[in-house]
């Protein structure tokens, strides 16, 4: 803490109490996010991790291997459903790496936004009871669905590479590639500012919850997972676009299977719309956290 | 002169009763719209004091009001209060689980706050995991942790399970384990809220002198949350007794004990028409009173249960009447059985007073049975449950702060050779 929080103390008492090392006051100034706190208490958001994975794993036979089933179940139910039997165009690519791409990308998106939205509501008992920087909790969910998002990527360049080998339709864009971590940070913080916000916003209308398990589904057919950008008639295809995350998905699959195409334009506006999310969601979060254990 | 190291001025708390989230949009663009205009929040205004007994016109009631304090350093101040007073609001606050609605505390030196523990513990993990998330929740940092791991099982006494979930542990061993961490975190302050309510005696007896080791070795400041009266007077120097959300006094740990004892009345009383009175066609309880000398009743000092029963006309001067009376403690055990002669009675109203005297009766709740027997054999009523009432500790002599055992505590009636 500093010591500019006490500036309104009158000033021939100021120097006698300038010591103090905390200040609790009914509101703090939005702009202080007190991230220096959240690198104190890193020790914590490891912590949070390494208990995401432990506990959910425990107990299971396979453990980790779920990783692997999970999207893999997923990706032969579409190739059944929408490639064999509705015949979506896959331009060309083999379907299994056509949706596992798809899905991969998606799910670490998806599972990110699930936990940080209900982050309040899921931790009410331990943030009742201690404090301690509450961003560290979604900042941990990010780290953890990115471990996931590596086992499964390592899936799908299984696959990719099977086919590559094979020599399927498959044209990778090389040095595209290069651009997979710079999307999935983009992903990570998507989700991330996102998730406050409906997290901020749920301590108080539940409503949103109820809203984000189905609207997230919804959200997946409103992005290029299961069908490409191309064949969409063009008077709509401006919609699919409106959604940041289409355009990483079409990035992705662009540099890694050739399919689709690519544009700076929309990268550049998932980038754009991100930065202004995370901004708000910051913002509304710390707003939150200070009060929520009044209302959930 | 030491120093002041907590500094609460005009602290306030505003809590909407009933629902929250139905209907509120409205209520909340209107605050938001008048804190754009820079007016004071329209709702604050109708706030009252908060008596949960007392039924209120607002919505919004005021936790806490107007609480101004300070804390010096080393001090060890215990907050006492009726359920509801606004201690916990207080500690919530202090702790930053929340934010006050109005003023400011200053507070001096890194603060670490047990409403709770084992906060955060997941049933999945091994008590090992536990201890060291646990601590990160907590403040610590690995290394911190890392550093104490060995002191902190050792004073659980769980070494032989650390390495299990501890969704295994009995409830005492889960306890112990989350205790043990807090006990071992190092603040200048530390605010503790009725966690001593837990585990076995000899656990508890281990808690309370770690918490001494930490107020009076360390020389560390401690707020301190109990109901346990006996627990405040002998850890605390200094105290402060809320109610309904106000300050009420602010003293020693003594005064304010005794302050609060005064407040509740623990003397009760019962009275019944005829027509709605316990009992049976033949005799009914019409009375029932619990006194001490004081309003309070002191396990140092006798209380008197007066009974007052109302006979119908085919009992008197026809059988022989006595009363017998069976007390029983919260676990329903009997802690005794007495009863008085046999004898014919002639009025219609008849009274009996039960003397029980000073020393003998534990610090717990008691509950009353009464039965009016007829000839010695026959019950003209049997009331299971007349009045119930609860005991005070006055004053402790010994070092020993935990709960006495046993359903009655002769300590003066017995006598040693030693």
């Amino acid at each position: 803490m500093n010591t500019s929080e006490i500036l309104n103390v009158p000033e021939a008492t100021k120097v006698a109490e300038d010591h103090w090392t905390e200040v609790i006051k009914p509101h703090t100034s939005l702009l202080d996010l007190r991230l220096g706190e959240i690198w104190r208490y890193r020790d914590l958001v490891i912590m949070f991790v390494r208990r995401d994975f432990v506990a959910s794993y425990k107990q299971t036979v396979l453990g980790p291997v779920w990783f692997f089933i999970q999207p893999l179940l997923t990706t032969i139910t579409y190739v059944l459903i929408f490639g064999r039997i509705a015949k979506l165009s896959t331009e060309g690519m083999p379907m299994l790496v056509f949706y596992l791409s798809g899905i991969t990308v998606w799910n670490y998106f998806a599972d990110t936004l699930n936990k940080t939205a209900t982050v309040f509501r899921d931790n009410a008992a331990m943030f009742g009871k201690v404090y301690f920087p509450r961003l560290t909790v979604p900042v941990s969910i990010i780290i953890s669905s990115l471990v996931r998002f590596g086992i499964q990527l390592a899936l799908f360049l299984g696959v990719w590479i099977y086919y590559l080998a094979k020599g399927s339709a498959i044209h990778p864009n090389w040095p595209l590639i290069l651009l997979t971590p710079v999307l999935v940070v983009i992903m990570g913080l998507l989700s991330l500012g996102l998730g406050m916000i409906i997290s901020a916003l749920t301590t108080k209308y539940r409503d949103l919850i109820m809203l984000l398990t189905f609207g997230v589904q919804l959200l997946m057919y409103a992005t290029p997972v299961i069908y490409p950008v191309s064949s969409l008639p063009p008077q709509y295809k401006w919609i699919i676009l409106a959604n940041p995350m289409s355009a990483i998905i079409e990035t992705f699959r662009y540099a890694f299977l050739g399919s689709g195409s690519f544009s700076w334009l929309n990268l550049g506006y998932s980038l754009v719309v991100t930065i202004i999310l995370v901004m708000i969601g910051t913002i509304v979060f710390n707003r939150v956290e200070k009060s929520f254990t009044d209302t959930v | 002169m030491s120093d002041t190291v907590i500094k609460v001025e005009d602290v306030g708390k505003l809590y909407k009763l009933g629902e929250v989230g139905t209907g509120t949009i409205s209520h909340d663009l209107n605050r938001w719209f008048a804190k754009v205009r820079g007016k004071e929040d329209p709702f604050a205004k109708i706030g009252e004091m908060n008596d949960r007994t007392a039924k209120g016109g607002s919505d919004w009631v005021w936790a806490l009001k107007d609480i101004n304090f300070e804390v010096k350093e080393g001090e060890v101040l215990g907050i006492i209060g009726r359920n509801g007073a606004g201690k916990s609001t207080l500690l919530k606050i202090l702790s930053k689980v929340t934010t006050p609605s109005t003023g400011r505390i200053k507070i001096k030196g890194r603060i670490a706050s047990l409403l709770e523990v084992g906060t955060g513990f997941h049933p999945e993990l091994t008590g090992r995991e536990n201890v060291f998330l646990n601590g990160a929740i907590l403040g610590m940092s690995k290394a911190e942790i890392r550093k104490k791991f060995d002191e902190i099982v050792d004073f659980s006494g769980v070494e032989r399970y650390i390495d299990t979930p501890v969704k295994r542990y009995s409830s005492g061993m889960y306890v112990r384990l989350a205790f043990a961490v807090a006990a071992f975190l190092e603040p200048e302050i530390l605010i503790v809220d009725e966690v001593l309510a837990v585990g076995d005696a000899e656990f508890q007896k281990k808690c309370l002198g770690r918490m001494k080791d930490v107020s009076i070795n360390d020389g560390r400041t401690v707020l301190f949350v109990s109901h346990n009266m006996t627990a405040v007077k002998s850890l605390c120097n200094a105290g402060i007794l809320f109610k309904t959300g106000q300050l009420a006094f602010r003293g020693t740990a003594d005064q304010a004990v005794n302050n609060y004892l005064q407040q509740v009345d623990m003397s009760q009383k019962k009275r019944w028409n005829w027509d709605n009175a316990p009992g049976t066609a033949e005799a009914r309880l019409l009375e029932v009173e619990v006194m001490g000398i004081d309003k309070i009743l002191f396990i140092e000092k006798a209380v008197n249960i007066r009974f007052k029963v109302q006979l119908s006309e085919t009992v008197i001067n026809d059988r022989d009447i006595n009363f017998s009376l069976v007390l029983y403690n919260q676990e329903e055990v009997a802690v005794f059985n007495v009863s008085t002669h046999s004898k014919k009675v002639s009025q219609q109203t008849i009274e009996a007073i039960c003397h029980i005297p000073p020393n003998l009766l534990n610090d717990e709740t008691y509950r009353v049975r009464l039965l009016l027997v007829e000839n010695s054999s026959n019950a003209l009523f049997d009331l299971d449950d007349v009045i119930a009432f609860k005991m005070e500790e006055g004053y402790r002599e010994s070092e020993w702060h935990g709960k006495w055992l046993g359903v009655i505590r002769p300590q003066k009636l017995i006598e040693w050779t030693y």
